[in-house]
């Protein structure tokens, strides 16, 4: 953090971290996270199952935002990872493995798989990663629904969880979703404070460019691969235990994609903040206006269309444009004197 | 023999693929977009063909001269209304567009034609169900011909407009430089809103063949984007006949795959083009060009 100079006296320019408000903001987060934590105790199961759910959008927007806001990587096949980490769950369950220590080790081996699969799909750019990565989740998806001990095409339940009373399986699994959430926030907030951040907001302008300025693109693009993997890995296991229940079609479905676009493009592409307004908005909508079926995914196509034609950086940058507001000291910016009068140029 | 018959039916397969895969490789040619809604306006096309052969009795073959010139005015309007605003929005503006765009055209045409499943087929009579029989085993559907027959005219017909016309010599210009070419009077908007109906029109006759072929419905239109793409790839980006080369692979693989275990087929189809991937040739997949 920079010493900051009074902007009303010093005549010197200043590049800032952070400012009032997102000092504020991120104690009011911090402050926020401790209630979350205790919301279990407050509310009863259906609203603890309803909060999970939101988390997991919470947590795919910003993987979804990460790749694409930061690398420049539209993904449409993140739901590979999302069925990797609940069938990887179930399969691990079925060795007998504790479900909730199962679900941690599923989105492990999803971030395993996605550096394996990395070195296939990071050879492709632009359209082509979009639709590279979807063919690799129709491929796992088919490979899934082969495997009749996982139930085949017609889905299967995680049957550990059943022991827990509802209350307490609800509960465990809103700490657990919380506390992925609160871990991905940190990396995400880490890898993009230091200089890895500016290496990717680099390569999404340019890759040619930022690559010829001395930029290492590959392990920069590995690094959030993988990332996303992860916690979209941990999505879906968080998912199959906020539901129980799974079928091949819907959780590696490409729906989930069209969910993650909307949110983030909503929210704000390209932003730390964005993508989290986006996720609390999809829930809202999708908690109203779900039941209308193919009208309600016709509206959320349009709405995502309109927002990329007019709007392309989201909802956030209405607030941020006029307020200049960062709630988290993620950038930076830059503080000029406010001179005023004649033959004395500002910017 | 029953290996023999897989091959001879994946080739008549695969000319289907290429047929899909030529327009997609045309717009990424061109503009450097995927056109993540290319299935689905393949299959806008198929439900046209199939509203017009139905409500007026016409064949379906008359149907889809009438559909064409509409898709044409499509692809046309597509670009300008929505196309070129996002292209001026940096790369990935049009991926998240085309794929909104995709997500509106399947549940438009799940409002309107409700889930059920179409075809074509029953209504061209002998050129869907008839065959030449070579031996006992052997058979040659008239359908497979016409559309591998067809494929190869339409790209033939792509590689004559891009080599020896103006207008291929405009779309050569602007996919190599659209500045330049726009300094020597080649305005790029219209090249690339014809180079978009002439795609949106090869995907129309694409899913008129497909209903023809087999069956379709509104959610049909992503796994076609997905072969055509994997089409383009495994046949490599850069040129027109290597388009038909990949659609044939796969459809050899796919109709393989089948003749193993029928829920192989597209899975054996998705692991070729993963297998050409990660193959040496897969690295020079994302510097290659289309158009030469």
């Amino acid at each position: 953090m920079t010493n900051s100079p009074n902007p009303a006296t010093s005549t010197k320019w200043a590049v800032l971290r952070s400012s009032p408000a997102s000092r504020i903001c991120s104690g009011a987060m911090t402050l926020i996270g401790a209630a979350l934590l205790a919301a279990p105790q407050f509310f009863g199961a259906n609203v603890v199952q309803q909060l999970t759910s939101l988390f997991i959008f919470v947590i795919l927007a910003m993987m979804w935002n990460a790749l694409a806001g930061y690398a420049g990587l539209v993904s449409v096949g993140q739901q590979a990872f999302i069925g990797l980490g609940a069938y990887g769950t179930i399969l691990l369950s079925q060795w007998g493995v504790q479900p909730y220590l199962a679900m941690i080790l599923a989105a492990v081996a999803a971030a395993a798989l996605a550096a394996i699969l990395s070195l296939l799909v990071l050879r492709l750019r632009g359209g082509q990663f979009a639709v590279g990565t979807w063919v690799v989740a129709e491929a796992i998806a088919l490979l899934v629904a082969l495997d009749q001990g996982l139930g085949g095409g017609t889905g299967t339940s995680l049957r550990g969880l059943n022991v827990y009373p509802r209350e307490v399986r609800t509960a465990f699994t809103y700490w657990l979703t919380l506390g992925f959430t609160l871990l991905l926030v940190l990396l995400l907030f880490f890898l993009l404070r230091n200089r890895t951040g500016v290496a990717l907001q680099a390569i999404r302008d340019d890759e040619e460019v930022a690559a010829s300025l001395g930029v290492r693109v590959w392990p920069v693009k590995f690094a959030l691969f993988v990332l996303a993997g992860f916690g979209c890995g941990a999505a879906g296991a968080l998912t199959l235990a906020n539901t129980l229940f799974i079928q091949p079609q819907s959780i590696f479905g490409v729906q989930w994609s069209a969910y993650l676009i909307f949110m983030v493009l909503v929210g704000g592409l390209g932003t730390f903040e964005g993508p989290i307004i986006g996720a609390i908005l999809f829930f809202v909508v999708q908690y109203e206006f779900a039941d209308l079926g193919a009208w309600y995914l016709i509206g959320l196509g349009l709405i995502a269309i309109t927002f990329a034609l007019f709007l392309p950086r989201g909802l956030w940058s209405l607030i941020n444009d006029r307020l200049h507001i960062r709630l988290l000291p993620v950038g930076y910016h830059l503080l000029y004197p406010r001179v005023r009068g004649p033959g004395r140029g500002g910017a | 023999m029953n290996w023999i018959n897989a091959i001879i039916q994946g080739v008549f397969l695969g000319g289907l693929y290429a047929l899909f895969a030529c327009g997609l490789s045309l717009m990424f040619g061109v503009m450097r977009i995927i056109n993540l809604a290319h299935g689905d306006l393949a299959v806008v096309g198929a439900f046209g063909v199939w509203v017009v052969a139905t409500r007026w009795h016409l064949s379906p073959f008359i149907a889809l001269l009438l559909v064409l010139p509409a898709m044409l005015l499509l692809g046309y309007m597509l670009h300008r209304t929505v196309l070129a605003r996002s292209l001026r929005s940096g790369p990935l503006t049009p991926l998240l567009t085309t794929f909104g765009l995709a997500i509106v055209i399947q549940n438009a045409l799940l409002q309107i034609f409700s889930p059920d499943v179409h075809s074509l087929g029953s209504l061209t009579g002998s050129i869907s169900t008839g065959s030449w029989r070579l031996t006992s085993q052997l058979s040659v559907p008239y359908q497979g011909v016409l559309v591998l027959v067809v494929a190869i005219l339409l790209l033939g017909a792509l590689q004559f407009i891009l080599q020896h016309t103006g207008f291929g010599r405009e779309m050569r210009a602007t996919a190599q430089d659209p500045e330049t070419a726009e300094l020597i009077g080649v305005p790029a908007s219209s090249v690339y809103a014809r180079a978009t109906a002439i795609a949106v029109a090869t995907a129309a006759l694409a899913g008129a063949f497909l209903a023809i072929h087999s069956t379709f419905d509104p959610s049909s239109g992503p796994t076609q984007l997905i072969f055509a793409f994997e089409a383009v790839v495994i046949g490599g980006l850069g040129s027109i006949w290597g388009t038909l080369i990949g659609g044939i692979v796969l459809g050899i693989a796919q109709t393989i795959g089948a003749t193993l275990d029928p829920q192989y087929s597209i899975l054996a189809g998705h692991l070729v083009f993963l297998a050409v991937l990660a193959s040496p040739r897969g690295r020079l997949i994302a510097t290659g060009t289309a158009i030469t």
